[in-house]
Order: structure tokens, then C-alpha cells, then sequence
């Protein structure tokens, strides 16, 4: 199973691979079913951003891994991760779940964090009903394909008017470039629940040297009253193309606040959505991203308001360096019913080299009176005018334009309310930077 | 060594048009000199130039600060060596807080592996924000980001003190401050005299030189310094204005590189 296939997989070998790992029959035939759609179907079209020409192919093959007997046997930098102390972690290497644990406090109060696989074996009665609904796997090639291979991944399922207080830590890694490395993740907060959750999705890159694709898809669904926090920090190696959907349906009074770090080193297509179905829903998306070398990104934020007094509010902040480039796209759509609806989103691009590339595309698509909406949007370089003045008071220009490029993300960082994802963005964003 | 300070013959422009048509000016430690006169007659030009504005070129004459030629150095290096611009319009900085910006100045100033203890520093900057009766927060705000022109310019006096210069050049420091603002200025300004720091005073009111006392006043026109004297010369000015100078020199039109 190593041969690299032009069509990235099809009915048979997606069915046999899934019979294989003794998936139930429901989910042979939805992996049947895509594998046949992601022959037929096209690639998402972003905004001025041409994927296509990306190598979106290089899907590899599954690969699984044996499970982990201690964390120290992870590489460095995935142990570097993991929170100090955590009882609730799981990790995923290339196709597979190496290692998982929850507390029994957790498990007692009937909360689910396994891998995906796992869940749709031993809770199919949950993970049905949600799987493939916020997204659905017929929209593109990419969801498609999803669909037909990914592997590990997680499930979290929080019962009612349960509060989940220390995040749930998943980390999702690859090592070998031929490896399918495609995870899925559902994440399901039942009424008057709260969880954060967060994730790092990263390379070991000593020994990532290939080409290779993550399709990867994120569903939650916020009932109502809940509240999900999810913070997730990309950092793949060059040679990887990052595809990532992230979707949120939030029912009456729910809230979701996405966190999202971009850092990946190669070519990243990065879409997160939240849907305010109920009344009173609410979202706060952040993302923020530094591009380097000759990548591309395209970074899109989008809220749909279908509820009344609905509210969202979606930030983007991106540095652009050497000749990277970035499509910046923030779609606020509020529908017809919507009343009271409120939509802000800004998106600023910090250019650090005149061969970098930043577009912010603010959008305000509404179909509604009696609301309120805003935006702003800004594309520049560093300032001379703030570098001299820095520099007035002894500070050198490296370290004057270090702090305004600090300086620029850091209205965002510092409003992570998460602290293990605040310090684990910091600590990626520095290194990207000083790379 | 004694601070020496010495500008000779300093000539400038601006996009092409010539500014400072030869600037002589010798400031030793201790002294303090104001530099007058009406607007765009080149008196920011002169400290823009000194302390290296990218959008100033310096086409002529030299300055010199115990010796070393500051010209010759990049704008970190000319703070380095000891001069320090309280400016007229100073950036916002948004995202960098006064104190992480106010730490690294000082370590940028010190050898790596030596820089300031967190502890010190803070003891240090919250004794002199006190003296200069800033409200703490100011230390946590984005450096300048929505602070009053008073607030901004107390803020320069802050960096002033913690930054311990050779030469301090004050571009303006009184537009925009009330009469309380000014004294509190002023008396930061007055705690820092000493034997090893010399001033130049740049403004168009004679009212700051009432909280500091100058040893020597310039006029500035036409780019050039057209007269000198002491103190008594500030007096004149604020009584009179500077109707006498013109008329005294023959100048009828004393603004230069104007439209």
C-alpha cells in the first residue's frame, strides 16, 4: 500500500482499508461513498489563491503506528508540548492514536475523548448523528477525501450541564512524509456543558522530508447554552500542505471561541466557520500567522447568523515575510430573521518585505434591517516613522522592528483567555519569527 | 572626560530643499541652551537631523559629542553615545508596552548577560514616573498609544531620566502642556542638571525658560542661529517678539524652504 495514487483513492481500496481496521459497516459504506464523490468532485476555489497547483495529491498511504509506552519516547518537540501535569491528552502519529488518557474524575462524569475511530465503534449512537453534518462530505474534493481516509483523530462528547475545567490536549503529529496523516475531529458539547479543548498539529521535521497533504476537518456542535473553547496551532513542515475546515453550528445562547494559530511552513489552506443557529449564539474566532519563504496562504473567517440577537466577532492578524503571501478573507453573512444580529471582523497584514503578499478581503454579506455589522481592514509595512523612534532611544533596528511585529500580534495573543495555548503560540510564533 | 558637544557648519535638507544652512553651536556639560524663534524657521529640523530622521540628509558640517562624530553613526548609535531627542510628535507603538519598551532601551545600552534585574528596573521606573506624577498604569499602556500630547511628553521626560544622556535636546517639550503639566516638566528637567549633561532647549515661548533658566539663548532664522545672548535675551523676545531681530538683521521673510 505505498504506491502513490494519482486520484488520491478509490471505492475499492477505500472500503478494503476500512474493513481492514474493523471500522462498522455504517462507516465502510460512507468511506465507499466519498472515495467514489472525490473522483468527481472539485477542489475548493479560494479567493486569488490557486491550490490546485499545490501538490494536493501526495495523500500518502496509511500507516499504523504502534502505540506509545511512555511520552518520553515522543520526539522532542512533541514532548515539549504537552502540557505539565495533564491527565486528559491524546496523540496521534502519522494514520494513528499512540496514546490517550482522561481522568477518571472526567470519565465518572460520563465525558468521551477518545480517537475517532474508537468512537465510531464504541459510540456510534453518539458520533453518528453529528459526523459529516457540520460539513458535509459532498462539498469538494477536500471534504471528500476526508471523508474516504481519515484516520485517529478525536472525539469528545461533554454530557449535559457538565464542566470540563482543565483543557482537553490533543497533539497530532507526523514523521513520515508517505504516511497518510488525515485526522477528523468531532467535538460535541450537550446542553449547558463547558470545554475547552485544544490541539497542536505539528512535524517532526528531522525526519518529515516529503511531500504530503493534511486533509484535515473539525466539527463542534454547541447545544444549547454551552460553551466551547478551541485552540488549535498549526505547525507543519515545508514540504506539507496544510488543509484545514473548521466548522462550529452553535444552538440558542451557545458560544464558541475559536484560537487559531497558522505557523505551518508550507502552503496552508486554512478555513474556519461558525454557524449561529440558535438564538443568542455566540462566536469569537481568532487567527493569527506569520508566513515565510515563498508560501501561500489562504486564511479564511466566516460567521453565518441565522438567530436572532446573534453575535459574532472574527479577528485575523498575519506577518508576511520574504516573498510569502496571504489571502486574508472574513465573510460575515447575517440572513433574513436574523434580527439583532451584531457582526464585526477585522483583518490586518503586516508586510516585512516588499516582496511579501497580503490581501485582506473584508465581506459583509446581509440579507437583514434591523442589525448592526463592521469591519476594518489594513495591509502595510513596518512603520519608519516608529522604527526611528525606537531606534532614537539606543534600540537597534532589529530588535526596534522584533518589537512592532511583537507589538502587531500582540492585542490578539495576549487576549487568549487559554493559557496553554497562549504560551504554546508564543513560544512558536518567536521561533517562526526569528527563523 | 567633560561632555563636549559641537556642531560646525551642520547643513540639511529636506526632499531637496535646503533646511540648515550652517548651524555653529558648542554645548559643554552643564550648560543649558535654548534655541527660539518662530515657526518653520528650521529649529526641529536641526534636532530631526542631529538625531538621524531618515526623511532629513545632512549635506554639510559636522557634530561631534566628546569627539566622535555622530553623523558618521546610525540613529541607535547617536543614543548610545549619549544624545537623547524628547520629541515633538512621538509614535505610537501599539502592542508594546511602555515598560517592556522603556527595559529595552536600557538593555540596549548594557552587555548581553548584563542587563537590568526586573526588580530594578521597576523600582527604578516607578520612582521616576512618581516624580513626574504619571499614574502607574501608564507603565502597562501601549508605549504613546492614546495618551494626551501632556501625557506624551511627560512620557519623554520619563525615558529622559531612566536613559541617563550626555546631551538632551527637547524638540517642543512645552506645545500642549497646561501650566501644571509644564512645571512638572520642567522640574524633571531641572533634577537632571548636572555637570556631565548638557541641554538644548528648543522652543517658540518664553514661558518654559521661566521654570529653567538657560545660560545661553539662540535665535534661529533662515536656517541659520542669527543672534546669541543670556537669559536676558529670551526676556526681549517674549516681550517684543521677534520683529526687532528681523529688523535689526534686514530679514523680512525669516521662514525657510517653505513653498
Amino acid at each position: 500500500m505505498s504506491t502513490q495514487l494519482t486520484t488520491p483513492t478509490d471505492r475499492g481500496s477505500a472500503e478494503t482499508l476500512a474493513r481492514g481496521k474493523g471500522e462498522p459497516e455504517w462507516l465502510v459504506a460512507l468511506r465507499g461513498e466519498a472515495a467514489e464523490l472525490a473522483g468527481t468532485i472539485a477542489w475548493p476555489k479560494p479567493e486569488k489563491v490557486r491550490i490546485e497547483r499545490w501538490n494536493l495529491t501526495a495523500v500518502g498511504a496509511y500507516e499504523k503506528p504502534a502505540a506509545a509506552s511512555a511520552l518520553t519516547e515522543l520526539p522532542a518537540n512533541v514532548q515539549e508540548l504537552v502540557a505539565e501535569g495533564t491527565e486528559n491528552l491524546l496523540i496521534q502519529r502519522n494514520s494513528g492514536v499512540v496514546w490517550q488518557q482522561l481522568s477518571d474524575e472526567l470519565k465518572n462524569k460520563g465525558v468521551i475523548f477518545t480517537d475517532l475511530e474508537t468512537a465510531c465503534r464504541e459510540h456510534s449512537d453518539l458520533v453518528k448523528p453529528y459526523l459529516f453534518q457540520a460539513v458535509k462530505m459532498d462539498e469538494d474534493k477536500l471534504t471528500a477525501l476526508n471523508a474516504a481516509l481519515w484516520n485517529g483523530g478525536v472525539f469528545v462528547y461533554v454530557p449535559k450541564n457538565v464542566e470540563v475545567e482543565l483543557p482537553l490536549q490533543a497533539i497530532m503529529y507526523n514523521d513520515n512524509a508517505s504516511a497518510t496523516f488525515a485526522p477528523h475531529i468531532l467535538l460535541v458539547a450537550d446542553t449547558n456543558s463547558r470545554v475547552t479543548y485544544v490541539d497542536c498539529v505539528v512535524s517532526d521535521k528531522s525526519k518529515v522530508d516529503g511531500e504530503f497533504v493534511h486533509p484535515s476537518i473539525v466539527e463542534v456542535f454547541v447545544k444549547p447554552g454551552a460553551l466551547v473553547r478551541y485552540g488549535t496551532v498549526h505547525s507543519l513542515a515545508q514540504g506539507g500542505v496544510d488543509m484545514t475546515l473548521r466548522r462550529a453550528v452553535v444552538e440558542n445562547d451557545g458560544r464558541v471561541e475559536w484560537i487559531v494559530g497558522d505557523l505551518n511552513e508550507g502552503h496552508t489552506l486554512s478555513d474556519t466557520k461558525s454557524v449561529m443557529q440558535g438564538q443568542g449564539s455566540t462566536s469569537d474566532v481568532k487567527v493569527i500567522s506569520v508566513g515565510t519563504n515563498a508560501q501561500q496562504m489562504s486564511l479564511t473567517t466566516r460567521a453565518v447568523h441565522f438567530g436572532k440577537s446573534s453575535d459574532s466577532n472574527m479577528i485575523t492578524r498575519a506577518v508576511m515575510k520574504d516573498t510569502a503571501s496571504a489571502i486574508i478573507n472574513g465573510i460575515t453573512k447575517i440572513e433574513h430573521g436574523a434580527t439583532k444580529a451584531n457582526g464585526v471582523q477585522t483583518e490586518r497584514v503586516l508586510m516585512l518585505s516588499p516582496k511579501a503578499r497580503g490581501d485582506a478581503n473584508p465581506i459583509l454579506l446581509i440579507d437583514e434591517d434591523d442589525v448592526t455589522a463592521g469591519h476594518a481592514a489594513s495591509v502595510g509595512q513596518v512603520n519608519p516613522e516608529q522604527v526611528y523612534y525606537l531606534m532614537a532611544r539606543g534600540i537597534s533596528r532589529q530588535d526596534a522592528e522584533r518589537l512592532i511585529i511583537h507589538g502587531f500580534l500582540a492585542p490578539v495573543v495576549s487576549e487568549i483567555s487559554v493559557e496553554a495555548v497562549r504560551n504554546q503560540l508564543q513560544r512558536l510564533l518567536e521561533r517562526k519569527l526569528e527563523g | 572626560m567633560a561632555t563636549h558637544f559641537v556642531i560646525d557648519g551642520l547643513k540639511a535638507e529636506i526632499e531637496g530643499k535646503e533646511i540648515l544652512k550652517g548651524i555653529n553651536l558648542e554645548i559643554k556639560g552643564g550648560e543649558i541652551h535654548a534655541i527660539m524663534g518662530p515657526n518653520g524657521t528650521g529649529k526641529s529640523t536641526l534636532a530631526s537631523a542631529l538625531m538621524g530622521h531618515p526623511k532629513y540628509e545632512v549635506t554639510g558640517g559636522s557634530a561631534t559629542l566628546d569627539g566622535e562624530d555622530l553623523l558618521e553613526m546610525e540613529t541607535d548609535e547617536r543614543a548610545r553615545a549619549g544624545l537623547f531627542l524628547a520629541m515633538q510628535y512621538p509614535s505610537e507603538i501599539p502592542g508594546v508596552t511602555n515598560s517592556d519598551f522603556l527595559r529595552s532601551a536600557i538593555n540596549a545600552r548594557r552587555e548581553e548577560g548584563n542587563e537590568i534585574s526586573l526588580i530594578k528596573f521597576i523600582r527604578q521606573m516607578e520612582g521616576k514616573m512618581k516624580e513626574l506624577e504619571m499614574n502607574p498604569e501608564f507603565a502597562h499602556r501601549y508605549l504613546n498609544e492614546g495618551f494626551s500630547g501632556g501625557e506624551k511628553k511627560r512620557n519623554e521626560i520619563l525615558q529622559m531620566m531612566l536613559l541617563d544622556p550626555k546631551i538632551v535636546v527637547l524638540d517642543e517639550i512645552d506645545s500642549g502642556l497646561d501650566i501644571d503639566a509644564l512645571r512638572i516638566v520642567a522640574n524633571g528637567v531641572n533634577a537632571m542638571r548636572s555637570e556631565e549633561r548638557g541641554f538644548l532647549i528648543i522652543t517658540h515661548y518664553q514661558r518654559l525658560l521661566n521654570y529653567i533658566t538657560p545660560d545661553f539663548v539662540h535665535v534661529m532664522m533662515q536656517g541659520r542661529i542669527v543672534k546669541s545672548g543670556g537669559p536676558e535675551l529670551a526676556q526681549r523676545l517674549e516681550n517684543e517678539g521677534y520683529d526687532w531681530v528681523k529688523e535689526e538683521l534686514g530679514i523680512v521673510d525669516e521662514t525657510v524652504g517653505q513653498a
